[in-house]
């Protein structure tokens, strides 16, 4: 069994801590979660870590493993070098609480000023309706997202520019953009994506699609869109024009 | 636990925990993207060797003039360089390829891949996924300068333009001047010859590429179907844009793929014309 | 006495999965204030691990299906132990709340005429399950959730309960701690809903997370409400066996929905072998016939892997313990020989699994769509917990109520799967809207200071062990062991009481955890704390398990193989002595209606 060294940032904030090395044994299949775990019941009980599921599905233990946001329970140890040190980190655009766990709050505070779901009437009787496969298909793809926030972590908006009271990221244009693409949906975000989320900060570098442990293609699929339909509203001139001709729309 | 002010450290420039060479993906997207500057500015100001035989340098294409006191090469729309026109702004060349290089180069500058790609690579924002930045402030696309790059559509709509444009210079391309005339004289008397050469395969590979790059498009796919929220009971709708989708998903192998046969098939043009390389003949 | 803050609302809800943010969702709905206390952050509940679906007769895919149909499925899986008014509310009620969380922005997959779509699932006759691929509790969740959060919820995140604050005979708040500083809290609330999950974490193979501590239980049990049906833990047949670290994550049964086969390590579909008499006539004898259902042909019988989780845990284990198991010690699960059938089969799986699919190629590095999987039984639910009023959900003490999987009555000896995401809506709707009107007919109650002191006092006491006290892991992992081996999937009377021997050694060593350093989100201090209910969980269930002397349902007694009568009439309720001491009582199940009797026979 090979002795891995783990270099895990502790403290209680950002600008306070430091990296403290554990030894301990990696076996056959284990995920940097377990060895978190490992090192938690053999050398330090206090060591900070949040986590729920350990199968991806719960997006709770969010890091930095060698600088790169992941999920730890999803990190297979073979797939990352061992014969260095394996720094852990937590994230870095959200304050810390202590060692490997941050502050996220604010998340949940931005995801309350999005306009909630509005869908149109019923289409039968009984009060439901009728969607197609087709309809929903993109849809689903953002609902996908298991909110580990790994990209507004990665985001140079938030990580390093700290837009935090101007600009939503990455996970609220994929949970906008749900909303504004349900086939159901018949309110209208698109003025407050531009002006209250401020989606003209992102500037494509597609860094979190590189991080989203779920897949989800965000920049093409979720922000490009949305940046297009704030086009078509407020950046497309003839558009403007026709508008004028044709109020009500 | 609800904090809603957020104080976080100022990191340093190259601050990273990342152990893989995150500098070189920047690092070579720079240097691919100055050498294209560099040699397009450079092929640009020539005015010169332009074009070879049937073949016109895409980056000349369409041709409305013929350079200033340039021989006519049977490719341009309008004649000769014309005298309203002047041959020289503040010292610095005016060229046929000034005319028209603006509109693919808007396209390209315009770009969602190029402009991830050289926020990056030139303006270091940031210059990889995770790694600290040189700036402090930090404006993105909403205020002016960048904020024109919403314009993207109607630099699209050039582009597609120029696909036709560039397939017609394909197409022409395959027809040859005989041994002896000039492709100008040769096209007035319409004594044209049907041939394959190598530049023509370069030729007709270039609109190609551009076609898969263009109609890729992250404003196309929005255009053709992405705006709208219901797809079933349109099928060709949804099927225009699941093609878009298809080639938006390689939009950055099609957007280098392309930009580098652009800058090879001016450099095959210009090179024939030099006569430093030789258009060897496939067929006829 | 320490010092804490006091929130105060008309309903506190404790737990913030499905059930405890549907049950918030109806309180601050019917115009009273609600709080909602959860241990983790919002929307990261155990609900999102829910995979397959959500059973309700909708009848969008069969439309012979209905509500008496559901109900006697769920009656026969329960093995008739379930208490059957609750049994046929849910039944009723869940196709209105599946309908409900689609007008509420949930965006589940279709049929072709646009309904929702249903899928096949075990013990169920007829597809039933409304899904999402297979994340379907994710979107149960994260539907629930951006509901609710315009709903005026106070939603108090990472924080947890250590104990139930009581007025005389009634609950009237909590004591609680926030896990990120370590300040304590005291919520006063003229009614609590109670919607804490399972007790999965005291068993060493489970698919449950830290969470499942058996907090609602051992809280209610310890404010004086009755638990009941505690010896029924269900083993859900196919968890993950390999790698170790992965050992319990849970294999949804969508994948046998979807045509996945069992196989020994001869290659046999040994679930041919053993077809329960009550499933004769509903299950098929051949694999032709089986495939043929999995497609969706009405004329079909169902393959034999969709018997019920109780019978296939256990022919796993048979198959297993005759050492004709896999390399790693389960039966293999093979969904890629579909592509006898399907051309395009590596699609059709990434597309209808694709959650599975990730998950093996990630954590065990197996495609699904070419190999098959390593499975075995792992702990996933238990049917047992606070014992409720059918129909509103109230627990025997007033002023609490409990819904979900912490609340006992709707799956009897077992439950099928599917309906435990419809459990959490339907009664999850009914605890709060319950608790909405109980907290409007009754007044605040009066805070106990000396209550307060003392568990202040507890919660505080690991700190002040240091050098000399256990490490709580250690102990923590010392009773998984335990209850995995004596508690787990077969049991014996002889096993049964080592347990309980065991537990009292346990439950002394629990009163010395120690916990380092400080409060901030310190999990060694919050281990510690832990253990007093997974202690008490894991004794309610053992000394249940000792008092059935039958099998039965996902209860199994070596020393007692087969179904008795006499047992079949009684729940077994568990409840705190005045001296502490945990009593058993037997209480006899509550003749059924007339109309559901007759339901029940119809569909036999």
């Amino acid at each position: 069994m090979p002795q891995v060294t783990f270099r895990i940032s502790r403290g209680s904030t950002h600008q306070d801590s430091q990296f403290v090395d554990y030894q301990t044994d990696i076996t056959e299949g284990m995920v940097v979660l377990d060895a978190v775990h490992q090192i938690q019941e053999e050398s330090a009980p206090d060591l900070a870590c949040r986590w729920n599921c350990k199968a991806g599905k719960c997006g709770s233990c969010s890091a930095e493993i060698n600088g790169k946001p992941r999920l730890m329970c999803m990190t297979r140890m073979d797939t990352i070098p061992t014969d260095q040190p394996v720094t852990i980190e937590p994230m870095k655009a959200f304050p810390r609480i202590r060692d490997l766990v941050t502050d996220v709050s604010w998340n949940y505070e931005v995801k309350k000023r999005i306009k909630k779901f509005k869908p149109r009437k019923p289409d039968a009787p009984d009060g439901t309706w009728r969607m197609q496969q087709v309809d929903v298909d993109r849809v689903q793809e953002f609902r996908k997202c298991i909110e580990c926030f790994l990209c507004q972590n990665v985001c140079h908006v938030l990580r390093d520019h700290h837009k935090h009271d101007e600009f939503s990221g990455p996970r609220h244009y994929v949970y906008t953009a749900a909303l504004e693409m349900h086939p159901l949906d018949t309110e209208d975000r698109i003025k407050d994506v531009k002006d209250e989320q401020n989606i003209g900060y992102c500037n494509i570098t597609k860094c979190c699609t590189k991080v989203c442990p779920e897949h989800i293609t965000i920049t093409d699929n979720a922000i490009i869109p949305l940046k297009e339909r704030v086009g078509d509203e407020f950046y497309d001139p003839v558009r403007k024009l026709f508008r004028i001709f044709r109020p009500g729309k | 636990m609800s904090r809603t002010n957020i104080s976080l450290p100022q990191r340093s420039f190259g601050e990273t925990s990342r152990i893989d060479a995150w500098w070189s993906q920047p690092l070579i997207v720079f240097l691919g993207l100055l050498a294209f500057v560099v040699y397009s500015t450079w092929a640009a100001f020539q005015g010169a060797h332009y074009s070879f035989g049937a073949y016109l340098s895409p980056m000349y294409s369409p041709l409305f003039f013929e350079a200033y006191e340039h021989a006519a090469t049977g490719h341009a729309l309008f004649g000769d360089w014309p005298k309203w026109l002047p041959a020289a702004v503040i010292g610095i060349p005016l060229t046929p390829a000034f005319l028209i290089l603006w509109a693919p180069g808007g396209f390209r500058f315009t770009c969602y891949y190029y402009r991830g790609a050289y926020y990056k690579a030139f303006w270091g924002d940031p210059s990889n996924c995770g790694v600290g930045e040189w700036r402090k402030g930090y404006r993105g696309e909403r205020w002016f300068p960048l904020v024109f790059q919403n314009i993207h559509r109607y630099f699209l709509y050039f582009a597609i333009l120029f696909i036709f444009v560039l397939t017609y210079d394909a197409f022409m391309a395959m027809w040859h001047a005989p041994d002896g005339m000039t492709y100008a004289q040769a096209k007035t008397d319409s004594v044209l010859n049907f041939g394959i050469k190598v530049g023509t395969l370069v030729l007709i590979i270039n609109p190609i590429l551009l076609g898969g790059y263009t109609f890729g498009c992250h404003s196309l796919r929005h255009l053709i179907g992405g705006f709208m929220d219901k797809f079933s009971g349109n099928s060709g709708r949804k099927k225009a844009y699941d093609c878009v989708s298809c080639l938006n998903r390689g939009h950055a192998k099609w957007a280098w793929a392309s930009l580098i046969w652009v800058g090879f098939t001016d450099l095959y043009v210009r090179l024939c014309s030099m006569g430093v390389w030789t258009d060897w003949t496939i067929i006829g | 006495m320490s010092k804490y803050t006091t929130h105060e609302y008309d309903v506190l809800v404790i737990g913030a999965g499905g059930a405890g943010l549907r049950a918030a969702i109806e309180a601050s709905g019917s115009g009273v204030t609600c709080g909602l206390v959860c241990k983790s952050l919002l929307g990261k509940a155990h609900t999102v691990m829910a995979e397959g679906g959500m059973a309700a007769a909708l009848a969008n895919v069969d439309e012979r299906d209905s509500w008496t149909t559901h109900f006697a499925d769920t009656m026969r899986g329960g093995q008739y132990l379930n208490n059957w008014r609750m049994a046929e509310l849910h039944a009723k009620e869940a196709p209105d709340r599946v309908r409900e969380l689609e007008a509420w922005g949930a965006v589940m997959d279709r049929t072709k005429d646009g309904k929702i779509l249903q899928r096949n699932f075990g013990g169920h006759k007829y597809p039933r399950l409304a899904h999402v691929g297979d994340r379907t509790g994710l979107e149960m969740i994260r539907t629930l959730q951006d509901h609710g959060i315009h709903q005026g919820i106070q939603v108090h995140m990472e924080v947890t309960v250590v104990e139930l604050l009581t007025d005389g005979e009634r609950v009237i708040g909590a004591f609680a701690y926030e896990r990120d500083h370590g300040r304590f809290v005291v919520f006063k609330a003229k009614a609590v809903v109670m919607a804490t999950g399972g007790i999965g974490r005291a068993f060493r193979i489970t698919s449950n997370s830290w969470e499942y501590t058996g907090d609602g239980h051992a809280l209610a049990y310890l404010a004086g409400a009755d638990l009941m049906d505690m010896e029924f833990i269900q083993f859900h047949p196919t968890g993950m066996v390999w790698p170790p670290s992965v050992r319990g994550i849970l294999v949804t049964e969508g994948v046998r929905g979807e045509g996945g086969i069992l196989t020994n390590s001869e290659g046999r579909r040994f679930m041919f072998d053993d077809i329960p008499d009550a499933y004769t006539s509903s299950t098929s004898d051949n694999e032709e016939e089986g495939w043929r259902y999995v497609t969706g042909d009405k004329s079909a019988r169902r393959p034999p892997e969709l018997l019920t989780r109780d019978h296939v845990a256990r022919c796993i284990v048979r198959e297993v313990k005759a050492g004709r198991g896999s390399p790693h010690g389960g039966v293999f699960l093979d969904i890629a020989w579909i592509k006898q059938h399907i051309s395009d089969s590596e699609a059709h799986i990434k597309k209808k699994l694709p959650s599975m699919y990730h998950q093996f190629k990630e954590l065990a590095n197996v495609d699904i769509t070419q190999e098959p999987m390593e499975v075995g039984p792992t702990t996933h639910y238990v049917m047992g917990g606070i014992k409720v009023d059918g129909d509103s959900q109230m627990s025997t003490v007033p002023g609490l109520f409990a819904a979900g999987e912490c609340a006992a009555g709707l799956h009897g000896a077992n439950r099928l799967g599917g309906n435990s995401l419809s459990d959490l809506v339907v009664f999850g709707k009914r605890a709060g809207e319950y608790a909405a009107k109980f907290a409007k007919d009754n007044s605040t109650g009066q805070v106990n200071d000396d209550q307060v002191s003392k568990i202040a006092a507890w919660a505080e006491a690991p700190f002040e062990r240091g050098n000399s006290g256990e490490n709580p892991f250690t102990i923590q992992s010392d009773l998984q062991v335990m209850m995995q081996d004596k508690v787990g999937i077969v049991r014996e009377e002889n096993e049964l009481n080592e347990a309980l021997d065991a537990l009292e050694k346990l439950k002394a060593r629990a009163e010395h955890a120690a916990a380092d350093v400080n409060r901030d989100y310190n999990p060694g201090w919050h281990t510690a704390m832990d253990l007093r209910n997974l202690l008490t969980v894991s004794e309610a269930s053992a000394r249940s398990a000792l008092q059935r002397t039958e099998s039965r349902g996902a209860h199994t007694r070596l020393d007692h193989p087969d179904k008795n009568d006499e047992e079949a009439k009684v729940n077994n309720v568990v409840r705190k002595g005045s001296d502490g001491q945990m009593l058993i009582e037997r209480i006899p199940i509550t003749p059924i209606r007339n109309d559901l009797q007759q339901i029940i026979e119809e569909n036999k």
